[in-house]
């Protein structure tokens, strides 16, 4: 059983977290013409967008409320109402999403009775949905906030089987994605494919590969996101054959949808590593009655392949993990089916889910938590975002990037780590980090009677102890 | 090379079998041959010496497959990393410039990189239209200044075996004996007892594991004046006469430099192995044996004693999961040997072990290991191997990196034990790498993962389901 160690602490040294709030915002940004407006400072917004902009390398649109020291004091209700004018008559977004601050949330505002106000005073406005999401940023995380707004959308958005009258199965090819935060547009790209394979139509709720894949589109410029799940698809979600959850995070988004809709759901952690992907294709095998293609079957055995040759250099390597709970438990999980070890894994939050985690213990903390024990337990490698750097560069081991956020490379928000394909090209290049350590590399040893004129390349610390003159920097 | 020359190195005094057949240790079979020419074996035992400009003359396959692809190492330059071939074209075949390409080959080698010495392997294109390489390499060496020599070692001359025995030859005439050791370091003073000067022949330095045995000897006061070949120097292997005794430490493949050094200079020689406990031990003792030093007895004794007691404890965790699991070892020379006392030592079970390029005294050994029904492989093509595997219920097949792929293909744990590998296994230090390796790959959970069907493959009724209806 894997423990769990809670945050002790005061300080929080080098963040892993990243708010609720943005996570919140992120889910948004997988609809069609959508905006989020942020409930709170401008702060809020604008370190939000930086955020993701710099992630993504996309323009990202997301909007404030700009509470100000008035409204702060006075109340905030009012900025949501003209916030959610402003945009509206300016915009027309398709979708408005308001996830409130800590901010916000501290001052009490209550955005609820904010968007039924603003209904009430603007019914012109009316076929624009809003969905409001509690999102402070003083519990859970980037993961939670995507969550819940998922959960929130479905909520507010789609209909009760009865009233819409939605039947399980009507739609005999349509098939509801529902997916957590750690999937890459990357990943769902993937993850489509995979589906449609099977002769199948996949509707992703949200959908970021169709909206922050980075493609350059027609447009050029859009106050609104380009692409993403349309809002009418919600709507039919409850005539499709199946649903199926992706992340862990993801439950109670799931519970949601199967009350309103009836349609039967298959719920998977993660689907990184064979065993992960094997589960999802015998569900679209049996869901399909299609048989299982010669293109995956085929991705399947290359898998296999790649996972004996990567085993000799993945056995027995000692992998740190700092990471939203969903992603943590799947890399844990992959590793292990290939023998390599999580030495330390460290979550921003504490979730039950991480009981998933193949681990000893989760430590709930930031990326120094990350380096020290990732030094205690002699780590090899460390997988974290971008701001592991310096943590890597101080434990001088090298750094695999994974998670938000990803700033100092280009196309993170693009690689795929899910299904057979995903996978194995994640062994090779673990595998390969693994191969540039020279693990079995022997410190060279010049005998005290060499009659060696040369200089040996070994550099002699004060100890007397060799250290390798080798930089590994990844 | 003469074909007497040939026959000559084929014949070896000082092997005990050497009663019958002159024709060598194996003929190859057309059709159904593995395993690499005569020009294989010699650049493979002196590419570790590291200073020297490694020339291979004649066309583009000899070198250009081969450079830089063996796991030895170096302490010091890195001159033997560079491939240098003379890359014969069709032009110098017609017309016969290879020489030529030669000799200006050597000077480019000279000037551009300072080699202590340049090695010239000459290979079969070159010798079919008749290059006379020690002629130019003389002529060379006289022009430019540094040392330059022959190894006259064509493919169709035989096999690698006798590539090994050909460099070996090269090194005893124009190497050995053209300098003095140096004198010892201040340092060999200060200890107190009397250092003794010894050499290591067929001693490669894979993945860097001399360097788990060097310090033993440091400490009983034992010198290497040379190892051949790994982490050698070209002023090393000058000294390799005056050296008190010779452990050839890779079999016979260069049995006639331990003899011919034996014949001009008197020096004993034993054969022994650096790999498991046990033979790491019986080196070390053989060592003290054949020099005859009531001290360097003593202290030997005093080492091993300690050495073993730490290598015991280390290893103790390893064999708790690695006792009674079962080995087919498929390699050659003395590993075929010495190799099955290293997984013993680990309470291993060795079901079968290859014989290819072993010679009849490392089988005896083998017997005296396993038993007299020791079952032994003397061709081991892949299907047989597979078979084998699954017929004795093997549980890791150990061999050369060219077998890798087909075990893992089969779905076999398995271990890289030649030359390409990226661990080192000497010394009682390897023999917990060795372990390590072992238990990484027996108990890989990728085994379970790549045997077992998919889920829509199994019958009906068994599949598990994520569903949650």
């Amino acid at each position: 059983m894997t423990e769990i160690i809670k945050r002790k602490k005061a300080l929080s040294v080098s963040p892993l977290k990243a708010s609720q709030t943005i996570g919140a915002a992120l889910a948004f940004l997988g609809f069609r013409r959508a905006i989020p407006m942020l409930h709170g400072s401008q702060g809020c917004t604008a370190f939000g967008k930086v955020f993701f902009v710099r992630h993504f390398r996309e323009p990202i649109p997301l909007q404030t409320t700009a509470m100000d020291q008035i409204t702060t004091v006075m109340g905030s209700e009012d900025s949501v109402v003209e916030g959610l004018k402003t945009i509206s008559e300016k915009n027309k977004p398709s979708l408005l999403g308001v996830p409130t601050t800590g901010l916000s949330e501290t001052q009490g505002s209550d955005v609820n009775m904010a968007v039924k106000d603003f209904r009430r005073k603007y019914p012109q406005f009316d076929a624009i949905p809003v969905v409001a999401v509690s999102t402070p940023d003083y519990s859970g995380c980037l993961e939670t906030g995507f969550a819940k707004a998922v959960d929130e959308i479905i909520k507010t958005l789609v209909p009760k089987a009865n009233d819409a009258g939605t039947q399980p199965g009507r739609r005999k090819r349509q098939v509801n994605v529902l997916v957590g935060s750690f999937l890459t547009p990357g990943d769902l790209e993937e993850l489509k494919e995979m589906i449609e394979a099977f002769g199948l139509r996949p509707v992703l709720v949200p959908d970021l590969s169709d909206s922050l894949d980075g493609h350059l589109g027609e447009q050029d410029f859009s106050p609104l996101t380009i692409g993403g799940t349309d809002v009418s698809e919600l709507l039919a979600l409850g005539d499709a054959v199946a649903t199926l959850v992706v992340g862990a995070s993801m439950q109670k988004a799931a519970d949601s949808l199967k009350a309103l809709t009836g349609v039967p759901d298959y719920r998977f952690d993660h689907l990184m590593g064979l065993d992960a992907v094997d589960g999802l294709i015998d569900t679209l095998h049996r869901i399909s009655g299609e048989p299982v293609p010669a293109k995956l079957e085929r991705q399947r055995a290359q898998l296999q392949d790649a996972m004996l040759d990567c085993h000799f250099m993945l056995g027995m390597s000692r992998i740190a993990i700092a990471a939203d709970p969903d992603l943590l438990i799947g890399f844990s999980q992959m590793l292990a089916g290939v023998g390599a070890e999580t030495v330390a894994a460290v979550s921003p939050i504490g979730t039950s889910t991480l009981q998933l985690v193949e681990t000893e213990a989760v430590k709930v903390g930031d990326l120094e938590d990350l380096e020290m024990l990732a030094r205690d337990n002699r780590a090899e490698v460390l997988i974290a975002n971008s701001h592991g750097v310096e943590s890597a560069a101080r434990l001088g081991i090298p750094l695999l990037r994974a998670g938000f956020p990803q700033y100092d490379l280009v196309g993170g928000y693009q690689k795929v780590w899910i299904g057979y394909r995903g996978t194995r090209q994640v062994l090779f290049d673990l595998a390969n980090i693994m191969l540039s350590l020279e693990k079995g590399e022997i410190h060279a040893y010049r005998s005290i009677y060499a009659q060696k004129t040369d200089d040996s390349e070994i550099l002699f610390n004060e100890s007397g102890a060799t250290t390798s003159a080798r930089g590994m920097q990844h | 090379m003469k074909q007497k020359d040939i026959a000559a190195l084929l014949d070896e005094p000082a092997c005990s079998h050497n009663k019958k057949s002159k024709a060598g240790c194996a003929k190859p079979k057309p059709g159904a041959t593995a395993g690499g020419c005569a020009f294989d074996g010699a650049q493979i035992a002196l590419l570790p010496i590291a200073d020297v400009a490694h020339i291979v003359h004649g066309s583009i396959a000899c070198a250009g497959s081969s450079w830089d692809n063996r796991g030895t190492r170096s302490s010091g330059p890195r001159l033997f990393r560079i491939g240098m071939t003379t890359d014969l074209t069709e032009q110098d075949v017609i017309m016969g410039r290879g020489e030529k390409r030669l000799f200006h080959s050597i000077k480019q080698a000279v000037e551009n990189y300072q080699p202590a010495a340049v090695f010239v392997y000459n290979t079969c294109v070159p010798v079919l239209i008749g290059d006379d390489i020690e002629a130019v390499c003389k002529a060379a060496e006289e022009r430019w200044g540094t040392r330059v020599v022959p190894v006259d070692a064509a493919g169709f001359y035989g096999t690698k075996n006798l590539g090994n025995r050909i460099a070996g030859e090269a090194m005893v005439k124009y190497v050995c004996g053209t300098r003095e050791p140096d004198p010892l370091p201040p340092a060999a003073t200060e200890t107190g007892f009397k250092i003794h000067d010894v050499t290591l022949v067929g001693e490669y330095n894979i993945a860097g594991e001399l360097w788990h045995v060097l310090p033993l000897l440091d400490e009983l006061g034992l010198r290497v004046l040379c190892t051949l070949s790994g982490d050698a120097r070209y002023r090393e292997v000058q000294t390799m006469h005056r050296s008190e005794v010779n452990m050839m430490v890779c079999s016979k493949a260069m049995i006639n430099v331990a003899r011919k050094l034996q014949e001009s200079f008197g020096t004993p020689w034993f054969e022994g192995s650096f790999y498991g406990v046990r033979d790491v031990s019986q080196a070390l003792r053989d060592f003290a044996r054949l020099i005859d030093d009531a001290d360097l007895t003593e202290r030997t004794e005093i080492l091993i004693a300690r050495e073993e007691a730490r290598i015991d404890e280390l290893l103790e965790p390893w064999r708790e999961q690695l006792r009674g699991k079962r080995v087919l070892l498929y390699t050659g020379g003395v590993k075929s040997w010495s190799v099955i006392a290293a997984l013993q030592d680990l309470g291993m079970e060795v079901v079968a072990t290859g014989t290819r390029k072993s010679t009849e005294e490392d089988k005896a050994r083998i017997r005296e290991l396993m038993g007299q029904d020791a079952v032994m492989l003397e061709e081991g093509n892949p299907r047989a191997l597979i078979d084998l595997v699954r017929d004795k219920n093997v549980d890791v097949l150990i061999a050369g990196g060219r077998n890798m792929y087909t075990a893992l293909k089969a779905r076999i744990p398995f271990l890289d034990i030649n030359q390409e590998r990226e661990f080192g296994y000497a010394g009682y230090e390897g023999m917990v790498e060795l372990a390590r390796q072992l238990v990484l790959t027996i108990d890989s959970p990728v085994w379970p993962s790549v045997r077992k069907p998919a889920p829509w493959q199994r019958p009906a009724g068994e599949s598990a389901s994520e569903a949650s209806v």
